[in-house]
């Protein structure tokens, strides 16, 4: 039981740290709220004058944006469905009695230990280079002409790339969350009836659901500021074939140095964040409970 | 209809043998107990009626035909398990229905078995409640609903009671006899608690490691158990065994006396101790003799007006009529 004095006592001990954090966040979204209101490019020294929302206005009606938007919404969802679905596969496989099988849950983890910009070089420059990648001398050995990946595909190379180093942490999720499934549900199952495809169907899926939505939630974090893959692969092209919020910013800001409208950029991307965010929590933040 | 067969039935889990080649049968309609110690085998034993585990030799014949290959489902057997094993996601009513469901019942004839499940097992006003919305007792009735929906040729319950408080066990323990009197079904059913097994059994079987040591009725069990083990195991508290000394003055290695049939008196008897511990229940106290000259504390079950407490000295006649004679194998003498 907490006494009135020991909870008075804890509110002021934890106070520093609180502050600290909030400092941490509010001051630089106080000032990017204020920069994305002033014209402010670095290539024109002088005053910084108050334009009001022009900045947005000048965001948001580049036909940049709305590609950028769509986007980053495919990127995010893309990613998703890959390493949920691909996750649940892996899981349910390595959750087999195997010979080996710490080394194998080792090596299936080492992909997120991977630097995305190490990992992305890797793809771009050993893998999907239409020179020196292994596909294109896959290709080649069989007769086919490379794929330029990044050239006829860039969005969908991104996500790939993407995919591959987040579906180690949705694979580590979602075994943990199968190896808390009772096994007598599953026995009792199967004395009801249920073929194999049924009971993952009515029985490991369901139980799956929260594993899923903190999946779900958490990827959705950060993939929606994916920025390091996009630029050291694509550079957001061609174009801005593969260029997403995130990189839209960083294009505005220190490609045309003008960092009022990065910053309203910004402004509008934790607005979409939100907006993610708030749809998500509608849409399976309920698996979280209880 | 429900009659188990096992012949010659064993299980190896690698180089272990934990169920070496046992016979039994188990009649119609037979509501069939398999009691022993924890690790004897009679969970597994369980598991391989139900077709969870695979035996390694020998043959299960399930109301005629032979089922040792066939899978759990089809042996038209259900199971209720110890952590009862409901599906937390699904209601009640679905949890009842799933077995249904996955026969492809229509779903007017499902709601139909369900409702009637329900009426029998009064689970009616939790139908649309969730596993994780009800009492300990009020899930067990919901792994028994999912069972019975199914008509089955023969339920097993595999220790069913063993997560329940005392209270709810003994209430438990009689709906359990009570729906076998009405259904009729064969019923098997695991428990290391011999007192379910005095209570509730047609046929004990009782098993040691993997062994059967005696089958019979619990009356049986009780008046004329065939070895040490058996006479150890069944009865509550525990039968007396002497050995050594004391018993050669009755022609056997190992005597066997039970609690109530021991005559208690102040002045005279064959043997002469100190009452150590008395528990006193009201109906009946207990005394643990000690100091007696036996290597064992002998128990005595008295009335629960005897004024003995620790430290009376007290004299022990067993009744000659009721001492359990068994042999240097532990062996029942006739």
């Amino acid at each position: 039981m907490s006494t009135q004095a020991s909870r008075a006592a804890a509110r002021l001990m934890l106070s520093p740290a609180v502050i600290l954090l909030l400092m941490w966040m509010i001051v630089p979204l106080a000032m990017t709220l204020w920069f994305s209101t002033l014209r402010y490019r670095l290539l024109q020294p002088g005053a910084h004058p108050f334009v009001g929302l022009r900045n947005y206005v000048f965001f948001v009606t580049d036909p940049a944006f709305s590609t950028a938007i769509v986007n980053t919404l495919i990127l995010v969802g893309g990613v998703l469905v890959i390493t949920v679905v691909l996750g649940i596969l892996l899981a349910l496989l390595l959750d087999q009695p195997m010979w080996g099988q710490g080394v194998v849950r080792l090596l299936v983890i080492a992909p997120f230990f991977v630097m995305p910009t190490v990992s992305a070089l890797v793809w771009k420059n050993m893998f999907m280079s239409p020179t020196s990648g292994l596909f294109a001398e896959l290709s080649k050995a069989v007769g086919l002409v490379p794929f330029d990946f990044f050239g006829q595909a860039p969005l969908a190379s991104v996500i790939a790339i993407v995919a591959w180093q987040w579906l180690p942490f949705a694979t580590l999720i979602l075994l943990t969350a199968l190896q808390s499934l009772d096994r007598e549900q599953l026995e009792a199952a199967e004395m009801d009836g249920a073929p194999p495809l049924k009971r993952f169907w009515f029985i490991i899926l369901p139980h799956l659901a929260r594993g899923v939505t903190v999946v779900i939630l958490i990827q959705t974090i950060f993939l929606l500021s994916v920025f390091a893959e996009i630029r050291v692969t694509t550079n957001g092209g061609p174009g801005v074939a593969s260029t997403n919020l995130p990189f839209l910013v960083y294009a505005r800001s220190l490609l045309q140095f003008d960092v009022g409208a990065g910053a309203a950029g910004g402004v509008v991307a934790i607005i979409l964040a939100n907006i993610v965010a708030i749809f998500l929590m509608r849409a399976v933040g309920k698996n979280l409970d209880a | 209809m429900g009659m188990i067969e096992l012949s010659k039935v064993t299980k190896r889990f690698g180089y272990v043998e934990v169920v070496p080649p046992l016979d039994l049968t188990i009649e119609d309609g037979e509501f069939c107990v398999f009691v022993g110690p924890s690790g004897c085998g009679k969970s597994t034993l369980l598991r391989l009626i139900a077709g969870l585990e695979d035996v390694s030799g020998g043959r299960i014949v399930i109301d005629g035909a032979d089922a040792t290959a066939a899978p759990p489902a089809k042996r038209r057997l259900a199971m209720v398990f110890q952590s009862y094993a409901l599906y937390p996601h699904m209601t009640v009513r679905k949890n009842i229905a799933f077995p249904l469901r996955m026969a492809g019942m229509p779903p007017e004839e499902q709601a139909r078995r369900v409702d009637a499940a329900a009426k029998v097992l009064n689970l009616t006003p939790y139908l649309d409640r969730r596993p994780g919305q009800l009492s300990g007792g009020q899930r067990q009735r919901v792994a028994i609903g999912r069972a019975i929906v199914r008509e089955p040729e023969a339920f097993l319950f595999d220790e069913p009671l063993s997560n329940l408080d005392a209270a709810l066990r003994v209430g438990m323990r009689l709906e359990i006899s009570e729906l076998h009197e009405r259904l009729r079904t064969t019923m098997v059913y695991v428990t290391h608690d011999q007192v379910e097994a005095m209570t509730m059994a047609d046929k004990i079987v009782v098993l040691n490691a993997g062994r059967i040591e005696q089958v019979g009725s619990p009356l049986d069990l009780y008046k004329a158990p065939k070895n040490v083990f058996v006479a150890g195991f069944i009865g509550s508290p525990k039968m007396n065994l002497v050995s050594g000394e004391g018993a050669r003055r009755f022609g056997a290695e190992t005597i066997g006396i039970r609690p109530e049939h021991v005559r208690v008196s102040t002045t005279e008897g064959t043997w002469t101790g100190t009452v150590g511990v008395a528990e006193h229940l009201g109906s009946d106290t207990f005394l643990h003799v000690h100091g007696t000259g036996l290597a064992e504390t002998v128990t005595v079950r008295v009335g629960g007006e005897i004024d003995l407490r620790h430290g009376s000295r007290v004299h022990l006649t067993p009744d000659p009529d009721k001492i359990h004679r068994f042999d240097a194998n532990g062996l029942r003498l006739p």
